[in-house]
C-alpha cells in the first residue's frame, strides 16, 4: 500500500502530492476502480498554467471518456510519457507509475482533503 | 412509473466472484469481473465464460408465421442448423437481430437481444392470423444461457459431455448434457472465437456455470463481463442492435445484405426494395483510427470540416493495438481506404476505411 500520509484528495477524485512549490498529481484508487481499464489520456502540454480546479485533461476507460481537474494550481513542467503506451499503469499504480502529471510554482487550494476526509466523501457518495 | 431490474439465476455467483455490476437492457449483469482488458485477452488465447441469460428466447411454432417476420427464408434451414436474420418493421427498419433455430419437432426458436425480448414477443405475435392463437411463446424467463468462447472451448465443454462435438458444424447445434446438465449445444457466439452457447433451465444454471469454471481452471478461464462481450464483438464486426442498427436503420445500410431473401415475402421488403432502387443515402463502415483518439457512439464524422456522418461504435481494439468502430457515412466515403475525420472534443481526428469484421481468428474450422 502506498504511503499517502502528505497525499491530499480533490472530490473530482484527483490526488496531489507538494513538495515545495512543486506538485505531483494522479487520480485515486477509487477513480480508477470506478473508471475501469484506463486506454487513453489527453494531457496538457508541458508549459501550460493550470487554475485549482480547472479543466487538467481528458481520461478515457473502454467505458467511457471523463475530464480531469487539477487539485491546485500552476505550470506543468512534465507530463509523464509513459502512460503513452502504458496506461494501464493508472490502474495498476495509481500513486505510483501510473501519476499523471508534475507541476511548479503550486498555488496551494485549502479546499482538498486527506486521505482520512477523502475515505469519508467516497463512503458517503 | 416502477423501473424493474431482472436477475439472471447467476446473478449470486457474480456477486461473489466480484463482478461489478451494471444494468443493460432491464437487466443486472456483470460489467467485468477484474479487468475487460484481461478477461479480452483470455477469450482470444484461452477461453471465457460468459452469462448471457438476460438474452431473450421466443417459441415460434408457427411457420408461417416466423417465415413472415424475418428477413430469410427458412424453408431452407433444416432442423438442428440456425441463421442470423433480422425482424424488420413495414419501413424495413431492423427491430432486432435474431438467431433462428430450427427445432426438430417443427418450428423455431428465436434468441433476441434482452431488452427487446418482450417487444419482439408482442411484435411477432401481433401478426398471429388469429390472436388467440398459441404460434408463439416467450420463454426467455425459463431458459439460463452460458457462453463458452475462445481457442481452448470447444475441448472444454467435449471433456464435460458425452455427446461427439466435432459434428456439430458452426451454427449448428444438438441436444445433450454438459456436466450433467440437459442442454441445447450451439456452436454460435458474438466474440470472432470459436466455442458454444449452452442453454439450459433456469434450475440447473448454477451447476453448469460452476462445473465449467472447474475444469476449465487448467485451460486458464476466466469469466468474462459486458465489457469484454462489447469489446470482443466490436473487433469481429459484429453489430449491437440499439447501437449499430435500430428500427431507423435497415438491413442494406448496416451492411447486412446478405441476412436478406428477397425473393421471399416478409415484412419490411418491399420497403427494402424500395431502398435499394432508390439507392442508399448512408452505409456503415468499419474505419481505423489512425491516431490515439477514441471514437465512441455518437461522435460526428467530418469530411472537409462537414457533419457527413455518426460512429455507432468505438473502442480501442486490444487484439490489434489500435482503436476501431463503424459509423454510417455516404456512400462516397465507404471505399476502402477513405479517410475522414472523427470529431473527438472539437478536433477532427483522422480515420480510415477499412474491411469488416476487423478481426478474424487465425484457424478459423
Amino acid at each position: 500500500m502506498a504511503d499517502l500520509s502528505g497525499t491530499r484528495f480533490a472530490e473530482t477524485h484527483e490526488w496531489v502530492k507538494t513538495e515545495g512549490d512543486s506538485a505531483t498529481v494522479g487520480i485515486s484508487q477509487y477513480a480508477q476502480s470506478q473508471l475501469g481499464d484506463v486506454i487513453y489520456l489527453e494531457l496538457p502540454a508541458v508549459g501550460q498554467q493550470l487554475e485549482a480546479g480547472g479543466r487538467l485533461g481528458v481520461i478515457e476507460s473502454v467505458k467511457a471518456a471523463s475530464d480531469l481537474y487539477s487539485p491546485v494550481g500552476g505550470e506543468v513542467s512534465e507530463v509523464n510519457q509513459d502512460l503513452k503506451d502504458h496506461p494501464e499503469y493508472v490502474n495498476e499504480d495509481p500513486y505510483g507509475k501510473g501519476w499523471v502529471i508534475k507541476l511548479r510554482g503550486v498555488k496551494d487550494n485549502p479546499k482538498l482533503l486527506d486521505q482520512k476526509a477523502y475515505d469519508a466523501f467516497v463512503q458517503a457518495s | 412509473m416502477v423501473v424493474t431490474v431482472e436477475r439472471t439465476p447467476l446473478y449470486e455467483e457474480h456477486v461473489r466472484l466480484g463482478a461489478q455490476m451494471t444494468n443493460f437492457g432491464g437487466w443486472v449483469m456483470p460489467l467485468q469481473y477484474s479487468s475487460i482488458r484481461e478477461e479480452h485477452r483470455a477469450v482470444r488465447e484461452a477461453v471465457g465464460l460468459f452469462d448471457l441469460s438476460h438474452m431473450g428466447e421466443l417459441r415460434v411454432k408457427d411457420e408461417n408465421l416466423a417465415q413472415r417476420v424475418v428477413t430469410r427464408d427458412l424453408t431452407r434451414l433444416r432442423p438442428g442448423r440456425i441463421q442470423y436474420a433480422m425482424l424488420c418493421n413495414d419501413a424495413g427498419g431492423i427491430i432486432d437481430d435474431v438467431l433462428v433455430y430450427a427445432v426438430a419437432d417443427g418450428g423455431y426458436l428465436m434468441v433476441v437481444n434482452a431488452g427487446n425480448q418482450d417487444a419482439d414477443f408482442d411484435w411477432i405475435r401481433g401478426h398471429l392470423p388469429s390472436p388467440t392463437g398459441g404460434g408463439v411463446l416467450n420463454v426467455g424467463r425459463d431458459w439460463a444461457l452460458i457462453g463458452v468462447q475462445g481457442p481452448r472451448a470447444v475441448g472444454l465443454v467435449q471433456r464435460l459431455t458425452p455427446s461427439e462435438l466435432g459434428g456439430v458444424k458452426y451454427y449448428a447445434f444438438i441436444e445433450g448434457k454438459v456436466a450433467d446438465v440437459a442442454c441445447v449445444i450451439s456452436r454460435t457466439g458474438y466474440t470472432g472465437e470459436d466455442g458454444f452457447e449452452l442453454f439450459c433451465s433456469h434450475d440447473d444454471a448454477v451447476q453448469l456455470w460452476r462445473a465449467l469454471l472447474e475444469e476449465g481452471h487448467a485451460d486458464g478461464i476466466r469469466p468474462a463481463g459486458l465489457g469484454a462481450r462489447d469489446t470482443l464483438r466490436l473487433e469481429a464486426g459484429m453489430r449491437l442492435h440499439g447501437n449499430d442498427v435500430d428500427a431507423g436503420t435497415n438491413p442494406l445500410e448496416a451492411g447486412l445484405d446478405w441476412t436478406l431473401n428477397l425473393d421471399k415475402d416478409f415484412i419490411g421488403r418491399d420497403a427494402i426494395v424500395q431502398a435499394r432502387d432508390h439507392g442508399l443515402s448512408r452505409v456503415l463502415v468499419g474505419f481505423k483510427m489512425l491516431d490515439r483518439s477514441i471514437p465512441r457512439h455518437g461522435y460526428v464524422v467530418v469530411d472537409n470540416g462537414q457533419p457527413v456522418g455518426t460512429v455507432t461504435s468505438g473502442n480501442v481494439a486490444f487484439t490489434l493495438g489500435y482503436n476501431i468502430g463503424m459509423a454510417y457515412v455516404p456512400p462516397t466515403l465507404a471505399a476502402l481506404g477513405t479517410r475522414f475525420g472523427v470529431d473527438v472534443r472539437g478536433t477532427a481526428a483522422p480515420a480510415e476505411v477499412v474491411a469488416l469484421p476487423f478481426y478474424k481468428r487465425p484457424h478459423p474450422k
